[in-house]
C-alpha cells in the first residue's frame, strides 16, 4: 500500500509539471526552478514533511523533496551554529545531490559521445 | 502585410499543433510515479543495513547515477520525448540536467566547456534554491518558524 502513495504522490508532481508545460510558457528550466524553490518554502513552512511521512520516496524524489532537504538542513545549522547557520545548511543538506550530479554528469560526458538530436 | 501582435497571436494559434494533454499528463504521471516507486524499492533495499537518512541518501545518488547513465547512452532523452515532466521533475531530471549539457560541450574544451556548461541548467536550481534557504534560515532564527 505504501508504494501506491509513492506511486500517486510521484506521479502528481509530474502531472502538475507537465500541466505547467503544456498551459503555460514556462521553460522546463524554470520549472525545475520552481520546484526547487516551491520546496523549500513548503519545508520551511514545516508542511512538506507531512507528505514525505505519508508518500516516502514519493514526496523526496521529486524536486520538491530536495527544497524541503534544504530546508531541513538550514534549520539544523541555524539550531547548530545560530544565525551563520543560514549561510550552513542548505548547501550541506544537498551536498550528496549536488556532488553526486557533478561527479556522475562528468563521468558520463567523459565515456560517451553526444548523441544525434533526432 | 503589416500585423498586431493579437492578430499575429491568432494566426500562430492555428498553425501550432493543439497540446496533446490527454496524452501528455497521464505519461507524465505514470513515468514520474514509476521512478518514484523505484526511488522508494531503493531506499528499502538500503534500509536493511543503512540507518534512515543514508538510505534515503544513498537511493537519491543511485536514481542520480542512473539517469546521468542512461543520459549518457542516450536512452533518458527517448524517455523524455514520452514523459515530459515525468522525467524532468523528478531528481533524475536533475541529473538530465547537468550530464546534458556537459556531454554536449565537453568539445569546448575541460574548464569552459565540460566545466563551466555543467551548470548552464542547473545553475539557476542551485542558485535559487540556496538562496531561498539561505532567506528561510534567517527568518527561522529570528521567528522559529517551521521548527
Amino acid at each position: 500500500m505504501q508504494y501506491f502513495y509513492v506511486f500517486l504522490v510521484g506521479g502528481a508532481f509530474c502531472a502538475i509539471g507537465q500541466v505547467l508545460i503544456d498551459y503555460t510558457k514556462l521553460t522546463p528550466a524554470r520549472i525545475l526552478t520552481s520546484y526547487v524553490v516551491a520546496g523549500v518554502i513548503l519545508g520551511g513552512l514545516g508542511v512538506y514533511q507531512y507528505l514525505v511521512d505519508f508518500a516516502g520516496a514519493g514526496a523526496t524524489v521529486p524536486l520538491t523533496g530536495f527544497g524541503n532537504l534544504m530546508a531541513q538542513g538550514v534549520r539544523e545549522a541555524v539550531d547548530q551554529y545560530g544565525l551563520i547557520g543560514a549561510l550552513m545548511g542548505g548547501f550541506t543538506a544537498g551536498s550528496a545531490g549536488l556532488a553526486a550530479a557533478i561527479l556522475f554528469g562528468l563521468l558520463a560526458a567523459l565515456v560517451f559521445k553526444p548523441k544525434d538530436k533526432s | 502585410m503589416k500585423l498586431t501582435p493579437q492578430e499575429y497571436d491568432a494566426m500562430i494559434q492555428k498553425t501550432v499543433p493543439p497540446t496533446q494533454s490527454g496524452r501528455t499528463i497521464p505519461a507524465a504521471f505514470l513515468v514520474g510515479g514509476l521512478i518514484c516507486v523505484l526511488g522508494q524499492g531503493l531506499t528499502d533495499l538500503y534500509l536493511l543495513f543503512l540507518p534512515q537518512q543514508q538510505a534515503s541518501t544513498l537511493a537519491s545518488v543511485t536514481l542520480v547515477f542512473l539517469s546521468a547513465l542512461f543520459t549518457g547512452l542516450g536512452l533518458y532523452p527517448k524517455l523524455a520525448k514520452f514523459a515530459g515532466a515525468g522525467t524532468l521533475v523528478p531528481i533524475t531530471g536533475f541529473s538530465n540536467s547537468v550530464t546534458s549539457p556537459a556531454l554536449e560541450f565537453k568539445s569546448e574544451g575541460f574548464v569552459l566547456g565540460l566545466g563551466a556548461k555543467l551548470f548552464t541548467l542547473s545553475g539557476p536550481v542551485i542558485a535559487y534554491g540556496v538562496i531561498t534557504s539561505v532567506i528561510y534560515g534567517v527568518i527561522y532564527y529570528f521567528t522559529g518558524l517551521g521548527g
